[in-house]
């Protein structure tokens, strides 16, 4: 990230380079977020594009009716997806493994098609944002500035997670991954200790989603559907999961090849599905722990 | 009253088309332990193919069977290439490795057929309806159930009376005791993953007609699918066919009653789309709802 930073600045002329690391930057914070829970918490939510979502609206309809305070804004995001992920991971908990995935993903699927049945929020066509939201003192329509808030909120939220994850919660929420049986017969109730970690790494979500609203100042149901999950997923894999940094490296692979492949040609899917097959199949930790196994060996 | 049973009979048709998509996709998760989310681009496949021997002018029935066949096919090369090195892994792998199969398949069929939906007429002999005391239902459509029904059966025989069947059986719930009596367990997973592509081909290729041929719609489909075997029970044939059923007739009678429901307290227009909503939201909550009552599903298979 600190290298991001001076090759950002310097570019700042160019607003696609500004645009495709702000996009990095906010999918970074999502995918961390999601990281929390996949790898520390083996909780594998394919669902995790309904929180993203729902932060995104929430933004979308207060600036709609005229709401246009940042932090209130961005508050309001990171509570409702927060309510969210209570009521989803509440019930969903009660499940794991594949049927966890799944019960994750028919919740995210409702969230998709009521903001498609919604007239009043767009139904398919989305909702516009009338303008960016007001920060005191700083002005967010800049595209270099939005840029700079969104990193510091992203390293404000890797700093937290970091100490999360090393607190003594994060020990038990990796102890509740590794042997729950024993987690349980050591006396902690490992349900509430997962269910913190889901309504977290919602939030965290819920915040992405808000700034994604202000960045690209359009909200649509897409943002909540299953491929947007599956990216989530994807990043957090891709990287390497369970390490924070992995998430981030495996966000800026991931947007940075799209990014790139699209530039050479209209079918970037394709050559993008066999890298990722390649390093599922070969690089069993993820791209991070690959190159951190070279550099240790 | 016609109408509800019409709605029945489609909710029936639908349902028994998933299931055949249900039943590989079950059986591979059953015996293989592998969550296969790019079986939804086999069943693409099957339908392209189809629809391409059919605008070759190939006779119907030729152009299915086509379209079964390159399923098939397709799904042994996917298997020996890459769902093999998925068995000992994660489910976290598996759905990161077979997504990256849907990205390869869905560029791949964009690039052979283009992005334009393929158009597939119903056979000739069957473009008429059938009268059924009262309506008059479409004849395809009820070559669809029946087809449906016919492969449900074919399949159940398979499974409790043949040699294949008992070996399948066994390999659900236990599977070193069958590779030490001497079975050879990959080629069972080749040809278990093999029947189950063709079914998913065949049914991509039956319903070609009736939908939009076009990149993309495995994916819709796959997780109708999904939600049907993971209701029924994973890795349960029998749940797989009542799974589907139930999703089918939940998610057709939805479409077709919410709105209804919906008038008398709602403007008509809010009603028709909050309808139209609620009833695609109906079958996921049907299966939020089963897990939590029931975690494993209703027809739970084996100790796995």
């Amino acid at each position: 990230m600190l290298v991001a930073l001076p090759a950002v600045a310097g570019a700042l002329h160019q607003p696609f380079w500004v645009n495709a690391a702000t996009r990095i930057v906010i999918f970074a914070l999502a995918a961390v977020s999601l990281d929390l829970i996949v790898g520390y918490g083996g909780m594998v939510s394919f669902g995790h594009a309904a929180y993203f979502a729902a932060g995104a609206y929430t933004v979308g309809i207060l600036a709609q009716s005229g709401i246009d305070s940042a932090p209130l804004a961005w508050l309001a995001a990171v509570a409702v997806s927060a309510l969210l992920a209570l009521v989803v991971g509440a019930l969903s908990l009660r499940t794991s493994g594949i049927f966890f995935i799944m019960i994750t993903l028919a919740f995210a699927q409702m969230v998709f098609f009521l903001l498609v049945a919604v007239k009043a929020w767009g139904g398919n066509d989305g909702l516009p944002l009338p303008s960016r939201a007001v920060l005191p003192g700083v002005d967010l329509r800049d595209a270099g500035v939005l840029y700079y808030v969104c990193l510091t909120l992203l390293v404000g939220f890797v700093a937290f997670a970091a100490q999360l994850v090393e607190s003594r919660f994060g020990i038990v929420l990796r102890g509740a991954r590794n042997n729950e049986r024993r987690m349980l017969a050591l006396g902690f109730p490992t349900f509430r200790y997962k269910l913190v970690a889901f309504v977290v790494a919602g939030a965290g979500a819920g915040l992405a989603g808000a700034l994604y609203a202000e960045f690209a100042r359009f909200v649509s149901p897409d943002m909540a559907s299953w491929s947007r999950s599956g990216e989530l997923l994807v990043m957090v894999i891709l990287g390497g999961m369970g390490t924070l940094a992995g998430a981030l490296f495996g966000t800026a692979a991931l947007v940075g090849l799209e990014s790139l492949l699209s530039g050479f040609t209209e079918h970037w899917m394709l050559p993008l599905g066999a890298i990722l097959l390649v390093v599922v199949l070969f690089a069993k930790r993820g791209l991070y722990g690959w190159i951190a196994g070279r550099l240790d060996g | 009253m016609t109408l509800l049973f019409e709605q029945l009979l489609n909710g029936l048709q639908f349902g028994t088309m998933i299931f055949l998509i249900a039943a590989g996709l079950t059986l591979v998760f059953g015996i293989m332990g592998v969550i296969n989310l790019a079986h939804g681009s086999l069943y693409m496949i099957g339908a392209f193919v189809a629809a391409t021997a059919a605008g070759r002018g190939a006779p119907f029935v030729a152009a299915v069977a086509a379209g079964a066949v390159a399923a098939g096919l397709a799904g042994i090369v996917m298997e020996v290439v890459v769902i093999r090195r998925l068995y000992r892994r994660e489910h976290l792998d598996q759905v990161l490795a077979t997504f990256a199969l849907i990205l390869i398949a869905n560029d791949g069929v964009s690039m052979i057929w283009g992005k334009v939906p393929l158009p597939v007429d119903v056979p000739a002999a069957l473009h008429g309806a059938v009268p059924l005391g009262g309506f008059a239902y479409p004849a395809y459509r009820l070559v669809l159930i029946a087809a449906g029904l016919l492969v449900a059966l074919g399949l159940y025989l398979l499974i409790s009376r043949t040699r294949l069947g008992m070996l399948i059986r066994a390999g659900a719930t236990h599977r070193e005791t069958v590779a030490a009596l001497g079975v050879d367990i990959a080629r069972l997973n080749t040809v278990v993953f093999g029947v189950g592509a063709l079914l998913a081909g065949l049914a991509g290729a039956l319903l070609a007609p009736i939908i939009a041929v076009q990149v993309g719609m495995g994916e819709q489909i796959l997780i109708l699918t999904f939600v049907a075997i993971v209701v029924g029970g994973l890795g349960s044939i029998r749940g797989a066919f009542v799974g589907a059923l139930l999703v089918g007739l939940v998610d057709t009678l939805g479409r077709a009653y919410l709105p209804v429901v919906l008038k008398p307290v709602a403007r008509p227009e809010l009603a028709d789309s909050l309808g139209g909503g609620l009833s695609a939201i109906a079958i996921y909550l049907l299966m939020a709802i089963v897990l939590v009552w029931k975690p494993r599903g209703l027809f739970p298979a084996g100790s796995r």
